[in-house]
């Protein structure tokens, strides 16, 4: 029989981590994700792994950056404020073409805000975040199993790119406890030697890694260069988890937490003889457009719902068919409840043409 | 018996042989030779990763023949920390002016240097900030004037100039901490000793090391190379005084 | 063979060399270099009178000056 543990989601995330080799962690302690340090700071020395808890965001994001340029799976963890104090090292970790996972366990603001969950970080995630025009590999995962799966998968794509991977979740996600069935990692044949870090230069030329680019076009070329990852990736690496597409007449589309409250009230709706589907993004960027066009080539109504006032809504209207119509339904964080399937389950009997 | 010329004084190896991007009279330049005489010295040209700055710092990967990465304005010690963890057995150090390491990279510094990161961290401290034309530095002196402190840095506003080397030296994990000036022949000569005191305590194991270079900077000082040259001797050393404020090694 | 090699074109015409020199044997040219500065110049009679000290090599902040000692030979 398989094993099967009962954990928390920011312990899947720590577990998958280490099991996909990670063993440089750099972080600073914020609410909800606390328990990801916790986890790491107690396993590592077991298996090697070299555990800072910086003096700042900015510092583990930095120190971060180091161990990336030295070539090791290396990750940082943090909550929205501190995502935020990151965001100068995320654009140099990208300029600079560095792998390496930011661990969101998002809460909610602006400001100081509040510790319930949100999906208010989406732009920030998949726009860049921070200066200069580049992207993070963007995964959301919806449930304890995911966190430990996406962890994994993160470091893939991020070495694989070169290009910084953030795993989005919320205080929901990495606080509950679901069952979690571990699986060993295997490393993808194919992923490429990483023969740009730095090791000092005994028996071949200087290496460097820089996001500076002075010379005459060479900033440009660097740019293009970025945008044909981004591109690449927006062709091979989309993913998305997607129910009842076939007889659908309305699209539901969430992701992470909302997802799992979506999936009830489609289910409740399936009930009362609803056509309705599910369209769940699962990397958030590469955002999953041609699976929105193919959907909405039969299904024209499109209900996004967001623990937020509507922002992955924004892809999606990008995303559908031009005859599709997008609806949405979302609250913004801060009332310390989430909303009900029943509540959604209203919304799509709105919305919901036959 | 007939005679020969020997070379006594050659370009280290470790630097590239190329023209820098350095104002006349400006000793970034000296201060590169001295960390290239170092690292030829100690033969660990090969294994030395250099953590860049931002500011005319920023240039390092130009100028020596190293593995070299470049870090955000103030975070070369967060940086170096990251590559020395990943890298416990290659030399590890960072190259930083006094904007970048004593404004906004003070947390970054303290904190590296008080967890003894087994790192070296060379600091020029020229009293202004020289990339971006001269603006007031955390290390400008009193009345001093600046792009930003036009009327001269007025301390009851401003604050003062911040000592680096005694600050770290009082910190537990700093195992050797110096200021050394390279505006004479012989300041020159006690700096490159103390550069290599600094290469010596890393390669040693013994923590982090701190060397402060009090460095010329003619063209945002408004001064012929001759004449800042000799402020560094008139107004510098006086507030930054010439010594070594720790070597656990001596202990 | 001199024993003060300047590289013309390295030198920005800073001037600390000649400060540094404990016999004033270097001085600053009138003719500017290709880059635009006047270098640092030592005249073959004044090479004659150097001692190899390097002062001036080490101050130099461009590296601009190699020097040579006479040694014997036996």
């Amino acid at each position: 029989m398989q094993k099967r543990l009962l954990v928390k989601g920011n312990e899947a995330v720590a577990m998958g981590a280490i099991e996909a080799g990670c063993r440089f962690y750099f972080g600073y302690p914020i609410t909800p994700q606390s328990d990801i340090p916790e986890y790491i700071s107690r396993e590592f020395p077991k298996v090697g792994g070299t555990f800072i808890q910086a003096e700042s965001e900015i510092a583990s994001i930095n120190m971060l950056l180091g161990a990336s340029a030295c070539g090791k799976r290396a990750m940082t963890s943090s909550s929205s404020p501190g995502i935020s104090l990151k965001q100068e090292g995320i654009s140099y970790m990208a300029g600079s073409e560095l792998p390496g996972l930011i661990v969101n366990i998002a809460r909610s603001g602006p400001g100081l805000g509040g510790i319930d969950a949100s999906q208010s970080d989406y732009f920030q995630a998949v726009k860049g975040g921070g200066h200069g025009g580049y992207h993070t590999i963007v995964l959301a995962p919806h449930s304890v199993q995911e966190m430990y799966d996406l962890t994994m998968l993160a470091f893939d794509l991020s070495d694989r790119y070169r290009v910084p991977a953030m795993l989005l979740g919320d205080s929901v996600l990495g606080q509950m406890k679901e069952a979690l069935i571990p699986h060993p990692y295997v490393a993808p044949a194919d992923l490429p030697a990483k023969d740009w870090a730095v090791s000092g230069k005994a028996g071949r030329a200087q290496r460097v890694v820089k996001s500076l680019y002075l010379g005459d076009g060479e900033l440009e070329a660097h740019n293009w260069k970025l945008h044909r990852k981004y591109q690449e990736m927006r062709e091979r690496e989309t993913r998305c988890e997607t129910a009842g597409l076939d007889d659908a007449r309305l699209l539901v589309t969430a992701f992470g937490v909302t997802a799992r409250i979506a999936k009830t009230a489609i289910r409740m709706a399936r009930e009362e003889g609803l056509k309705v589907g599910l369209l769940r993004p699962i990397t958030l960027f590469p955002f999953p457009d041609k699976a929105f066009a193919d959907a909405t080539a039969r299904a024209k109504r499109v209900l996004c719902f967001e623990l937020n006032t509507g922002q992955m809504v924004e892809d999606v209207r990008l995303s559908v068919s031009r005859d599709a119509d997008v609806f949405f339904y979302g609250r913004p964080p801060g009332a310390g409840s989430l909303p009900t399937p029943e509540e959604l389950l209203a919304q799509i009997r709105k919305h919901y043409k036959d | 018996m007939s005679s020969a010329l020997q070379q006594v004084f050659a370009h280290p190896v470790s630097l590239k042989d190329v023209q820098t991007h350095f104002c006349p009279g400006c000793q970034h330049g000296t201060i590169h030779r001295l960390v290239a005489e170092a690292m030829d010295q100690f033969g660990v040209q090969d294994r030395t990763i250099g953590v860049a700055s931002v500011g005319c710092s920023v240039f390092l990967y130009g100028y020596f023949d190293i593995d070299v990465v470049e870090a955000p304005h103030g975070r070369a010690p967060a940086v170096a920390t990251g590559v020395k963890r990943a890298c416990p057995d290659k030399f590890v150090f960072t190259y930083q002016g006094d904007g970048d390491l004593a404004a906004i990279g003070t947390s970054e510094i303290i904190h590296a240097a008080n967890r003894g990161e087994g790192m070296t961290v060379f600091f020029v401290n020229n009293t202004t900030y020289g990339m971006t034309g001269g603006q007031m530095a955390p290390t400008t002196l009193p009345s001093q004037k600046t792009s930003t402190s036009p009327y001269g840095r007025n301390v009851a506003n401003d604050g003062y100039p911040i000592r680096m080397a005694e600050l770290l030296a009082q910190l537990e994990g700093v195992a050797y901490s110096a200021r050394v000036a390279v505006n004479t022949p012989k300041n020159v000569v006690q700096a490159g000793r103390v550069v290599k005191q600094a290469f010596e305590t890393q390669i040693q194991g013994r923590g982090f090391s701190f060397v402060e270079v009090l460095s010329a900077c003619p063209t945002n000082w408004g001064m012929d190379p001759l004449t800042a040259n000799a402020r560094v001797a008139e107004e510098m050393i006086p507030y930054f005084p010439l010594a070594t404020f720790k070597d656990t090694s001596a202990a | 063979m001199p024993k003060v090699v300047i590289d013309e074109l390295r030198c920005k015409g800073c001037g600390l060399c000649t400060t540094a020199c404990p016999h004033g044997l270097i001085r600053m040219s009138d003719k500017l270099n290709r880059q635009g500065f006047l270098p640092a110049v030592i005249s073959d009679e004044d090479q004659e009178k150097c001692v190899s000290c390097a002062m001036c090599a080490r101050i130099c902040p461009d590296v601009a000056i190699t020097i040579f000692k006479k040694v014997n030979i036996a």
